[in-house]
Parts: structure tokens; sequence; C-alpha cells
């Protein structure tokens, strides 16, 4: 499509006799935040790379803006990278870090030093210019990697798991700023990392990939709440399994132990008498009336403050409740009966 | 990418060329001893002659006792200052590096000043007081090799946490040292060992300045005044420390190592 | 609160039981005992021997202080010897570390098959041991007058490097030698370094458009530079020092420190133990500066790379 700014073609890659990428097809907007989602050896690395010409292909093309960069060595893709481990150089201060790619592409020094200026500012570290990267935190190297690969104005910016060597709190707070910085410049973006919530929070667009395929493409609203696969619903975020039977495919009611439900979901396919298992997110658990109520024991309470997790034994079934905290409404006890209700829309049939 | 494989294999070939080049020209001419054909002979007349063997068992055994002198002074050195007196660290890196920085030709001069018939300890008067001297030599020589050896050794089996999982379950130092500590170490030890018996076997500057009848002292000799006889030497030589060298990287892949790494 | 709590609370050992254990929980008595071995012999052996040698350098035959050894060390003599010595030290680092760090990038970064890399590793660590006699013959039998070499380039290409003022028994004959363990000894210290190029440093590079050259110029060798410099130093102190392979190459003809300083010690010439001792000294001093050189610089180097 003539608007596609990043595309994928059928990309395979074998290294020896395992394939890692099975034939992807993707195509990216202009400044788009899309990330690859995927559990270790997914592929999604194994794409960034070849994006940035680290990796050769085995089969299919890349290309941007309309040309085919398959063949076009690293160095000559004008595109800004950011590493897990950083990778500063540790021979340079911060200022020349920055300034690196715009000496190689020939900037004049005083034209270099006004960006490294403005780039230092907008990563929030004015006046570090002079600082050595041993001398900084996780955190502020990883900023400065990234006003690196951004100093010479790259078409894209590829981000390969960048978070994933941080504290749990520069995580969160340096993933907000990477998508503020990455709006603001409008900047098409690709992100790895294998987090679903890092991915659920920032992305424009969620690309899920299991074993070298994709599995769904969609935004993290879609994602999350339809998702296409049981891999899909498994990976990103929790998902409930309640093992019910069916009683009638026509109406498309099943029996769950003892209590009869009508499935809107249920597909056209079902056999009578055949085993389904239904899936529903935790929050879709409630302790209120509902169209499905089902009788059980608390197993397990976890207080987690404004969410409070609660696993309830339905006579045989596990499932995660979460709920918000009521200050007015303290937590149900351990080994308490309740009364489960889950509104039938918001079920889900899935294949094995 | 091809270019940088290509200038790779290049200067791979030259170093190789001139590191095979010798030892390939020395084995030819130790097999021209008769004029018409290769043979072993010059080999023969290596192995027949008497000084070969008595100096080879006289370097042999001291070779041995400087291993066992080595290992009884550092070994429980290293496990106790990796143990409790971490701060004397610097000082044992400072003090098996004096080795190194101190040519042996000049610790060997010291020792004759130092021990000689006018000092209080004049080991050099008698043979047996020099042949200790030049095995406490050879332990000096080879303390550098045989501390690192076994540090590495101690750190990669953590001394620290064994020690103390060790003494929780009941044992005294010693029982430590010997049940836990030493089974575990054993292959770095040897690793040492066999590169001490490299040094000895090789070295004659302590050998010919204290006058002893060392392998070394005997190479040098046969280079003086044989022709094809010493090229068989170098690649008996070349072998044996081939021979250890490898016992040594075998050893290095069969040595126990704790999951995590210092 | 008794004084066996109270150091308990301070000792870093683990609790247990026994009373000889209880020696871990005071003073370390026992550690001491075990290190003592180390320090007896490190004094008796190491320390003592060059500080005693290091001082009858400032003392003359009757035993007063003078400073005569060391100014008996501005005879041609010496200086000569000092000057060849320091000459083939320098040529054979400088070579040494050149040809070694172009070996070592071969075989680290230059994408050849693996099995190369620990066999050039292991090789290195039997040759850099490899002086002496057994070094010395191999180089007679290659470039020596009848050498494997010499003849081949004389029957095959014609060329006589002899006539053409070769001589393997000089200056440039010892460094060719000594190259053969110092390439070695390059190879083994400088692979770690150049391991701890990250590979992400030259992906990283490559993203801001450099090129190989531009990353070597801006990243690689700078990064490197520290360690190069140090184990140059290394080289040079290792070579100094060195006796066996001169000795047995070029007898006591090419006049080198050590060999002068163990004809001294043979008493082959005058015996005049303050001048051996002047000369151990000069010696002491250059090996030293050229080792804290190297320490100094790998400290340093270190610090940028945590």
């Amino acid at each position: 499509m003539a608007e596609d700014f990043l595309r994928i073609d059928k990309l395979v890659k074998t290294f020896g006799g395992n394939s890692v990428v099975k034939g992807v097809d993707l195509s990216f907007r202009r400044g788009e935040f899309v990330t690859l989602l995927g559990p270790s050896g997914c592929g999604k690395t194994t794409i960034l790379r070849m994006i940035a010409g680290f990796e050769r292909p085995t089969s299919g093309l890349i290309s941007v803006e309309g040309k085919d960069i398959t063949d076009l060595a690293p160095n000559q893709r004008k595109i800004g990278m950011v590493f897990q481990a950083y990778a500063l150089f540790p021979n340079m201060n911060v200022g020349d870090n920055i300034a690196f790619g715009l000496k190689i592409a020939g900037m004049p020094k005083a034209q270099r030093e006004a960006r490294v200026e403005e780039m230092l500012k907008l990563i929030g570290l004015a006046g570090y210019g002079k600082r050595f990267p041993f001398e900084l935190s996780g955190g502020q190297q990883q900023r400065v990697a990234l006003a690196r690969a951004l100093a010479p104005s790259p078409k894209m910016l590829l981000l390969d798991e960048p978070l994933s060597a941080l504290d749990a709190k520069i995580r969160v707070s340096l993933r907000e700023q990477i998508r503020e910085i990455q709006r603001e410049l409008g900047i098409t973006t690709v992100f790895v990392t294998h987090d679903q919530e890092e991915a659920l929070s920032i992305s424009d667009r969620i690309v899920v990939l299991n074993a070298g395929n994709i599995e769904q493409v969609g935004q993290p609203f879609e994602i999350y709440n339809k998702p296409a696969t049981r891999f899909v619903a498994t990976f990103v975020g929790t998902l409930n399994t309640l093992h019910a039977t069916v009683a009638d495919a026509g109406a498309k009611t099943v029996t769950i132990g003892t209590t009869i439900a009508t499935i809107p979901a249920l597909p056209a396919s079902a056999v009578r008498g055949e085993a389904v298992a239904l899936t529903m997110r935790p929050e879709a658990v409630t302790l209120a009336d509902r169209d499905i109520m089902l009788e059980g024991k608390v197993a397990e309470v976890a207080f987690l403050g404004s969410v409070i997790r609660l696993k309830v034994d339905l006579g045989g079934n596990l499932v995660n409740l979460d709920t918000f905290n009521d200050q007015r409404t303290p937590p149900p006890a351990h080994g308490t009966s309740v009364r489960v209700g889950i509104a039938a829309s918001d079920v889900l049939v899935l294949g094995a | 990418m091809i270019a940088r494989r290509f200038w790779a294999w290049v200067v791979f070939g030259l170093g190789a060329a001139y590191f095979l080049l010798p030892l390939l020209a020395t084995f030819i001419f130790s097999m021209q001893m008769r004029r018409d054909r290769l043979t072993f002979d010059a080999y023969l007349s290596v192995f027949a002659d008497e000084r070969f063997q008595s100096t080879f068992t006289y370097s042999l055994l001291c070779a041995v006792f400087a291993i066992i002198v080595g290992i009884i002074i550092v070994l429980p050195a290293a496990y106790f200052v990796r143990l409790r007196l971490q701060w004397l660290r610097p000082v044992m890196e400072f003090i098996t590096l004096l080795p190194l920085i101190v040519p042996p030709i000049i610790l060997v001069f010291g020792h004759i000043k130092l021990f000689n018939s006018s000092s209080i300890l004049p080991l050099t008067n008698s043979t047996f007081g020099t042949d200790v001297l030049i095995v406490c030599g050879y332990v000096t020589l080879a303390l550098p090799y045989m501390y690192r050896a076994i540090d590495t050794g101690l750190r990669t089996i953590d001394v620290q946490t064994l020690t103390e999982a060790a003494t929780i379950l009941g044992a005294d130092p010693i029982r430590t040292m010997v049940q836990v500590i030493f089974p575990n170490i054993f292959v770095a030890v040897l690793s040492g060992a066999f590169l001490t018996f490299a040094i000895v076997i090789g070295e004659f500057v302590l050998a010919s300045l204290l006058n002893r009848p060392a392998f070394g002292v005997y190479m040098q000799n046969v280079g003086a005044n044989r022709a094809y006889e010493p090229s068989a030497l170098a690649i008996i030589s070349f072998a044996l420390t081939w021979g250890a060298m490898g016992v040594i990287q075998l050893l290095d892949r069969f040595a126990p190592r704790t999951a995590r790494q210092a | 609160m008794s004084t066996v709590s109270l150091a308990a609370d301070k000792a870093t050992g683990p609790v247990s039981t026994g009373p000889a254990v209880s020696l871990w929980r005071s003073i370390p008595i026992g550690a001491w005992l075990g290190v003592l071995p180390f320090i007896a012999f490190a004094l008796l052996f190491l320390i003592v021997p060059t500080l005693f040698l290091v001082s009858s350098a400032f003392v003359d035959r009757d035993g007063n202080l003078t400073l005569q050894n060391i100014i008996d060390l501005g005879t041609d003599q010496v200086v000569n010897a000092f000057s060849i010595s320091i000459r083939i030290s320098a040529a054979s680092a400088f070579f040494g570390a050149l040809i070694g760090l172009a070996m070592a990038l071969a075989i680290i970064r230059g994408r050849l098959p693996s099995a190369i890399r620990s066999t050039v590793m292991t090789f290195s660590g039997v040759a850099s041991n490899f002086a002496g006699l057994p070094l010395a013959f191999a180089f007679i039998a290659t470039l020596g007058r009848l050498g494997l070499v010499t003849v081949i380039l004389r029957t095959v290409f014609g060329f006589d490097i002899y006539k053409s003022g070769f001589n393997l028994l000089s200056f440039v004959g010892l460094t060719l030698t000594y190259l053969y363990f110092q390439i070695p000894l390059m190879i083994l210290i400088i692979a770690p370094a150049i391991d701890g190029l990250k590979k992400e440093w030259s992906e990283a590079a490559a993203t801001l458009g450099a090129s190989r050259w531009q990353f070597w110029l801006y990243i690689g060798f700078p990064v490197l530079w520290p360690n190069l410099l140090g184990t140059l130093s290394l080289l040079f102190a290792n070579a100094f020092g060195a006796i066996a392979t001169a000795y047995a190459l070029t007898g006591s003809s090419l006049n080198i420190v050590p060999i002068l300083l163990y004809a001294q010690i043979r008493g082959d010439v005058l015996h005049n133990p303050g001048l051996g001792a002047a000369l151990a000294l000069g010696m002491i001093v250059i090996t030293a500066c050229a080792n804290v050189l190297y320490i100094v610089v790998r400290t340093r180097a270190e610090r940028w790379l945590k």
C-alpha cells in the first residue's frame, strides 16, 4: 500500500536447520509505535535485527518508503537502534556519544554541539555532556543511548528490549518517557519486548509472535479483549478457564457442573456432549449478580493495594477474580463460600 | 565481510608459517644424523646418553619437590586469604608478581649472595644445601603460576560458601580443608603442578649458576658440543611442554564448578 | 554482654560448634598460621635476597657504603650492554605486539572457524614457554647457515640471505628468535581485551553510519589502547630479563645485560661482586618500571569498562 512506511513481505530466517522466522508479513504506518511481543525464541529480535541489517533474511523482502533495503548494509540504512545492554562507547563522554552519528555524517562542530544540547534537553539530562558512561546509572545510560540513536534524525527507531536490564520502577518511568519522545518526534518505532504489560501500555499496535509465526496483530484493546488464539489469550494477561459440556448446540447452552448457561460465543460447529473450554478475563469474574451464577469457595486472597486478586474454587475449576479495593468492604477471608457472577458476553470459546 | 575473512586467513597463514617452520626444520634436521637417509638416530643417541637420563631424572625429582613445596605454601595461604584475610589479597598479588618482575638470573644471584659460605644459612656449602636452594628457587619461579592456578580454582568453586556450608554442618577447619576444599580444587592444583614441571624441566640459569646437573644445563652442553642431538632435544623438549600444556587444557575441562562464578 | 558474644557479633565467620572453632570467632589465628609458610618463604627466598642484592650494590669490597659501583656502570662495556638489551627488548616487544595483535584480531574477529582460536591459544601457551636452547636450535635449524629456509631460499629462489648480510647470530637474528615467545605472550594477554570489545558497540556504530574503519578509529583502538600499551611494557620486561635463548644462540658474543651479569656471577671476569649487584640493580629498575607502567595502565583501562 502506498502509505506503508515499512513493509515486511514473507520474511523467513533459518539458522542451520532451525527455522526461527517462518514467513512473516507486516506493514507499519509512518509515525506508528509497533511492539513485537512474544516469549524468548519467538523470533522477534531476529526480525528486528533483519530490519536493522545485522542478519540477512533467508528469503523475503524488507522495504522502507517503497525502496527495497533487504541487501543494504546496516550503516547505510539511516536507522536508529537502542540495545538491551545500552552499548554506549566507554571511551567517549555523553556528549561525544550522542554526537557520534553526526560526526560520521560530517556535521560541522558548532552544529553538532547545538544538536547535542537539544538532545540532552529532550531526554532530561541537560548538563551531563561531560560525564562518562561508567558514571551514569542504568536508566541514565539508556536515555543517552536513545538520544544517540535519535540525534542523526533517523527514519526509524528500533528498540531491542531496552528496558529489560533496568529496575522495575525505572522501567515504568522510562517507557513513558520513550513514548512521549516518540510522539513528539513522530518517528516510526519498532519495539521488541517479552513483557506484555510494557507492550499494552505504550503501543499503537502489537504484533504477537510465537515460534516464528504471527499469532495476532492489533491494537492493545483488541489483543487483550478479543484474543484470536489461545496462545495470545494466555500470553497477554491472565486467562481463566472453565470446563463445560455442550448441552444444546442450537440454543448455545452448556452445562458447567450443575449450572446451565447460554454462551453467545459458542461456535456453530459445537456438538452436543462435546467438552468445551470457556475462557474469560479475571475482571469479568465478579462477586455481583450476572447472567451466569456459580457457587464456590475462596481458595486464596492476595491484597495488592488497589486491586484484590482472589482465587475461587468453583467445584474443581479454579478461577482468578480481580476486583477493586473498596474501603468500606474488606476482602472475603480464606475458605468463605461465595457466589460468583459472570456476564455471558464476556466469555470466549477458544481452541485448545 | 568476505574481505575481512580473507585478510584474517592471510594473517593466520603467515603466523602459522612463522611458528611451524622452525619446528618442521628442527624435526627434519634432527633426522639427518645419517648422511644418506632420515632416521631417528639422533634421538636414540640422546636417549642412550647416560647424562640425559641422569639429568632428566634429577630435574624430574626437583620438579616433584618443587610441586610439593609449592602446594604446601600456596594452598593454605590462598585459602585463608580468600576466606578470612581478604585485605591481604593485594599483598599476595604483589608478592606473586615479583618473580615476574625480577628476572630469574637476579633471583639466583640474590640467593647465592644470601646463602653462601659467609652467611647465617650457608646452603651453598653442601650439595644437599644447594639442592634445597635450587628447589626453593624453582618454587619461587613457579610461584606466580601455582598461585594463579590455585586461586582460580578456589574462586571457581566459591570457597566462601562451601566453607560456610561445611562449618554449619559441624566440620572443623582442617576437616573442611581436607575433605571439602582439596578434592574440589585437585584439578586446579594439578594444573599448577604441570606448569611447575614445564618450568623446571627447561630451566637453565639457576642450575647453571648453582652448578647442579639439571636437564637445562645438559641441553646447553649438548648444544655447544654436538650437531644433531640438540635438534632432537629441542623436539623432545617441545613435545614435553606441549604434553604438559595439553594435560592442563584437558584438566581444565574436568574442573568442578559451582553454578555461581565470581 | 560477655566478651564471647561481642566477638561473635563482630566476627565475619560462620557460627559453629566445637572448641577449636572458637578461634574462628575471635582473632583469626588459624588463618594467620595458614598464611605463615607462604609469607616466610616469600621473605626468605624472594624479598630478602632481592633487597640484599640491591643493597650490596652500594657497598664496596671492604664493606663501606659507596656509589662507586653505580658509577662503574658508566663503563663502555656496561653502557653498550644496556643499549643492546634495551634495543632488542624494544624491537622484540614492538614487533611482538604488532604481529600478536594482528593475529589475535584475526582469530577472534576474523570470522575464522572456532577451532582455530582454541588451537592458537593452546599453542601460544606452549610457545610462550619455549625459550632457551630448544628455541635457539629451532632457529638455527631454520635460519642458520645450513638451515632449512636458508637452503630453500638459496636453491629454489637463488637468494642467499647470508650473502646479503643476514646473520642469525646477531641483533636481528636474536630479535627474530625472541618473537617466537613474544608474539604468543601478546596473543594470550590481548585476547581477553579483544573479547571485551562488545558486539553491541560495533552494531551501534553501524546504525550510526560508521564503516568498519571508523569503528576501529573512534572506538575499537581507543578502547584497546591502554591494554596495548601495558602489554607492550610487559613484553619489554620479558625480553629484557631473558638469557637462556641468547646464551644458547650467541654464546657470550652478543653483549646483553643478562649475559654480562651471568659472567660476573660466574666469575669469568674480575670478580667484582659490587658491580654485579649494580648491574642487577639496573636490571631491576628497568623491569620494575616497565611492569609498574603495565599495572597502572591496566587499572586505568579497567575503570572505563565497568
